[in-house]
């Protein structure tokens, strides 16, 4: 099936090859005839040995070899045993000769040894030889894995081999991939001389040295170098990284949209839904057990116990972000007067990540809470005024109020030594000669943006973010192929860069149209135009309830914080701080950007505040084949509730295959104002149908309903 | 770039279909239930499915059932969990679910799942992650897929995740991008894609992409067009596609066709074959080809089949 040249075949091939498929199709039969009468005399054996030698995928007849040996052990002694297992080996081998990489063949030399037969000597004699004939046959080296299982041969002796085989030829994949597993097992069992990863690290680093610069074209050492990368920066502790309100905080609850704020901050903000206040955590990784024991409230405003959820895009009870509710409608608040609100995290045991790690450092945040009016209910068509994005409707802010500087989410990795930092120092050294080396320029980029997660945001070292951001637009034209990959990774940075200070955030910051100085609601960040291809930096944008992306290259809100992920045997979760930790989120805007799909506005669901959505000019509907299909939490991904009835009685006449994606997105929503024009999908059909989904609608396309 | 010629394609797999004593459907005849899978697909892709005899199609699978519910790949095999989904993702293709006993069939496979949430082929053991991915898709279409131990057989695909995010047949395995294809699949139909690292498996996957446009399987290895369908439907799931070249890979597909006489083939001018026609064409599926239906990347069926099977009453 592979590998064979493309020619016509001459008649006399023609008529050998007809030969051969009547031969055997004949040996076939005839063994399939035997196979169902049971007949395991030495002739039928033979005949499915011969068969075997000329096809060895007919796996029935491996079945049948199985059957046989059993049969005619039943009927023997122990001698013959032995010759028997032999024979068996022989047919494997003879197999194997035909094709190294039968599936049957080396399943039955397995089945073959889980009965206690040959030894190790013999086997690993084979395994050497097929190494010779294939270095990368996977086959052989997870039967390596197998045998060496079996007999009990220790890991450090089977990491000598791989030095070997990698002596041999560095170019070889497999060897390191096997490294990689032998270490990770040393290492997870602290076994002798492998307690102290650092130097075991630093002797690997100048190990795949060998395989990166000698042809940096080959791939073999690039994978085994960023895992090196990751094994020497990861952090094992959940930490908490951001919160809204952030310490220190002043919340203004104002009812009625008139105007006594408390001067424009991001750390303070006015909220004009004074009934529910959001509290949202958002950890370094997806934790579970967050909950009224281990994450402590504590106010005169708070009678009962709260109930913290997870943000979790697929209803699962671990999350990165965790949000609760405070039900301010109830409490009895009196005007103007300040309260102060005390959140005491993981001062009793309970949070714990995914591997099993408990939460690292106790933290307190406070904040304050002031009601300036009382809530009162919106006059009917008071809501429906149309949000605009127009650039004169926006005015920029020239300052912001509070001297506390710690604004955008900490991401520091505590480290207790300093081997990390020199580890990732020396190795920047090595990669520092570019020319115009595509592996050379991507190490160094990882690489300086480790060492900048591993320095301390006090400590200000010299940030690399410059640097690594040249370095990926050199990419993007060094290796075209791949460009979008590295305008995603540039696009995460950018708005790393951009959200990581008060200074670097105020450019993008605007009052929205009557807003004023004393009025601190309507703060828009503005981040259009930017050439974004992939949202990021959202931990740093939890207080934000006006957003522009409109005019970019987006095709999710999916996105990852900036930080290696740790990857270890067993369960490993890797969840992605989305959109949906914007819990103050109200109005939004993805215009002129590359939405394909609805299941690409998956996060918007969990956004309970937002109102105002616009969609306009995107690919809803172009095309045939949906990336994010299985992305989104949907009854094709069985994780997903499908409210059937009330999708049946909307849908009416019109196809439900057509809507689903639609009904999915927008169903839990309670938007005033949404703008899907500009998109394929969006026809009159279309549009009567979301207007029924979607009760609360006030504005469609920007006209009144 | 030339153009997709569908209807030479077309010929060849009809042909193909009706040539069973060629020395290459004899040695192929064990596995016909994978062949006639990977047939009828294109078929269908094509628009042309109504060119076959549903009925003669349909008894030969049902000859092929065995009393505990498994499916041969060809009449008097042994059954075995591949051709047990094949049997089962080609009657989808005709919508003639209802003439199997959905229960036999899922006994069957729940029988095949260990005790560590892993899945046997067959009774005599062997483990591998494909088998894994068999029983999730299998199951699901059938509507049953709570009946094996989902949690234990997510649990058992992440303990094959390696470093390079990748996946291997068993736990240790170097990742290959079959088996990456049939761990992500798996994944995906049981709602646990946010176990992948996402970034790092798409990188590894987008590097497979060579000079020529092609695809190869994992590092330093030749490109095959039978991967425009394993990498590519892998970098689907995780919306990683972007990250290649679609143009390079579409250009490197139409280039393995055998324009005089249909079939594509593994590279260019190779000999062509139905595994690897298929594979192209649902390749360009995936890449949006015009005049070539949707294929979903997760069930490897066209997506007016998936849809019919989940969101219709």
């Amino acid at each position: 099936m592979h590998g064979r040249p493309r020619k016509p075949l001459k008649e006399e091939d023609e008529s050998v090859l007809s030969a051969k498929a009547e031969k055997l199709h004949s040996l076939q039969s005839q063994f399939l005839a035997n196979h169902q009468n049971r007949i395991y005399t030495k002739e039928a054996l033979d005949l499915s040995a011969k068969l075997l030698e000329i096809n060895p995928e007919c796996y029935t007849a491996w079945n049948y070899r199985k059957l046989a040996v059993q049969h005619n052990l039943s009927e023997s002694n122990s001698d013959s045993d032995a010759s028997l297992f032999d024979q068996e080996l022989k047919v494997v081998e003879n197999a194997l000769k035909k094709n190294f990489k039968s599936y049957g063949a080396w399943h039955h030399r397995k089945w073959v040894l889980s009965k206690g037969h040959s030894s190790i000597d013999n086997e690993l004699r084979l395994l050497n030889d097929f190494q010779k004939a294939d270095a990368r046959n996977f086959h052989a080296w997870n039967y390596r894995r197998f045998v060496t299982a079996l007999m009990k041969i220790s890991d450090e002796d089977e990491l000598k081999y791989t030095e070997k085989v990698i002596g041999v030829n560095f170019s070889n994949y497999s060897a390191w991939h096997n490294r990689s597993v032998l270490l990770s097992t040393l290492f997870k069992r602290k076994a002798e001389g492998f307690s102290h990863k650092e130097k075991v690290l630093q002797e690997e680093y100048k190990y795949v040295h060998s395989a990166i610069f000698t042809d940096s074209d080959d791939q073999s050492g690039w994978f085994y170098h960023l895992w090196l990368i990751d094994q020497t920066v990861k952090n094992d502790a959940p930490l908490l990284v951001s919160s809204w309100p952030s310490h220190g905080a002043n919340i203004t609850l104002n009812g009625n949209n008139s105007l006594h704020g408390s001067g424009l901050s991001l750390l303070n903000s006015t909220l004009s839904d004074t009934k529910t206040l959001p509290v949202i955590l958002c950890f370094n990784q997806a934790v579970e057990g967050v909950n009224s024991s281990t994450v402590v409230v504590k106010s005169e405003l708070l009678k009962e116990d709260l109930v913290w959820k997870p943000l979790s895009t697929n209803n699962s009870s671990t999350a990165q972000v965790w949000v609760v509710y405070l039900n301010m409608g109830n409490m009895k608040l009196q005007l103007s007067k300040t309260y102060s609100i005390e959140i005491n995290i993981g001062h009793s045991m309970g949070i714990l990540s995914s591997n099993g790690y408990h939460y690292g450092a106790p933290s307190q945040i406070t904040f304050e809470v002031c009601v300036q009016t009382a809530y009162t209910e919106p006059v009917d068509g008071q809501r429906g005024k149309l949000t605009s994005w127009k650039d004169n409707d926006f005015r920029k802010i020239d300052h912001f109020e509070e001297s506390n500087p710690a604004v955008s989410a900490d991401h520091h990795i505590p480290t207790t030594s300093n081997w990390c930092m020199e580890a990732i120092d020396e190795e920047i050294t090595n990669f520092q000669d570019l020319s115009d080396c595509k592996i050379r320029k991507l190490t160094l980029a990882r690489l300086l943006i480790a060492l900048d997660l591993l320095s301390p945001q006090h400590d200000k070292r010299k940030n690399h973010t410059e640097e690594v951001l040249k370095l990926y637009t050199e990419l993007m034209k060094l290796d075209p192929t791949h460009s979008l990959y590295y305008k995603d990774e540039h696009s995460l940075l950018l708005l790393q860069q951009i959200t990581s200070s008060r200074e670097s955030l105020i450019p993008y910051c605007h009052y929205y149209k009557d807003a004023s100085e004393t009025n601190t609601s309507y703060v828009c960040l503005r981040l259009q135009n930017l050439s974004l291809s992939r949202m990021g930096s959202f931990e740093n944008l939890l207080w934000v309830q006006m957003l522009d992306l409109s005019h970019n290259e987006l095709r999710s809100i999916e996105a990852v914080t900036i930080a290696f992920k740790k990857l270890e045997k067993g369960l490993t979760v890797n969840f992605l701080t989305g959109l949906e930790a914007m819990q103050l989120l109200s109005c939004l805007n993805l215009s002129h950007n590359k939405f394909g799909s609805f299941t690409a506005l998956g996060p918007l669901r969990l956004l309970k505040s937002l109102k105002v959505l616009n969609i306009s000019c995107n690919e809803l509907g172009s095309h045939s084949i949906d990336t994010r299909r299985y992305l989104c939490s949907s009854p094709l991904a069985h994780s997903e509730v499908f409210a059937w009835d009330r999708f049946e009685i909307l849908c009416g006449s019109y196809s439900a295959t057509k809507f689903w994606e639609a009904f999915l997105i927008f169903e839990s929503l309670n938007l005033t104002d949404l703008n899907i024009a500009g998109n394929a999908v969006a026809d009159e059909n279309f549009a009567s149908f979301i207007v029924k989904v979607l009760p609360t609608l006030k504005l469609l396309n920007d006209e009144e309903l | 770039m030339g153009d997709l010629v569908a209807e030479k394609h077309v010929q060849y797999i009809l042909s193909v279909q009706k040539k069973k004593d060629s020395f290459e459907s004899v040695v192929m005849e064990h596995l016909r239930m994978n062949g006639a899978y990977w047939g009828l697909t294109t078929l269908h892709l094509l628009g042309k499915l109504d060119t076959v005899d549903v009925h003669e199609v349909v008894s030969w699978i049902m000859s092929c059932q065995h009393d505990e519910g498994g499916f041969g790949g060809n009449v008097g095999h042994d059954p075995h969990i591949l051709y047990t989904l094949s049997a089962v993702q080609v009657l989808a293709l005709f919508n003639k679910l209802d003439v199997i006993d959905a229960d036999k069939v899922t006994n069957y496979i729940v029988g095949l799942q260990n005790e560590d949430g892993s899945f046997s082929g067959d009774i005599w053991g062997e483990v591998d992650t494909r088998f894994s991915y068999i029983a999730i898709c299998c199951l699901s279409l059938l509507h049953r897929l709570d009946r094996i131990n989902v949690d234990k057989a997510v649990k058992y695909i992440i303990s094959c995740q390696n470093m390079d995010g990748g996946f291997g047949c068993t736990p240790g395995g170097e990742s290959h991008a079959g088996q990456i294809f049939c761990c992500v699949g798996a994944l995906a139909i049981a709602g646990s894609l946010d176990l992948v690292d996402k970034d790092l498996l798409g990188w590894w996957l987008c590097e497979r992409q060579v000079k020529s446009g092609g695809l190869n399987g994992r590092p330093e290895k030749l490109p095959d067009v039978c991967y425009s369908w394993w990498v590519l439907s892998s970098l689907i799931m995780i919306d990683r596609v972007h990250w290649i070249s679609k143009e390079k890979l579409i250009k490197f597909i139409l280039d393995c066709q055998d324009t005089d006489n249909g079939g594509i083939s593994d590279r260019p001018d190779d000999a062509v074959d139905v595994f690897h026609t298929y594979f192209g064409v649902a390749g360009l599926s995936l890449l949006e080809y015009p005049g070539v239906k949707p294929i979903d990347p997760a069930y490897a069926l066209p997506v007016e089949v998936v849809n019919r099977i989940f969101f219709s009453k």
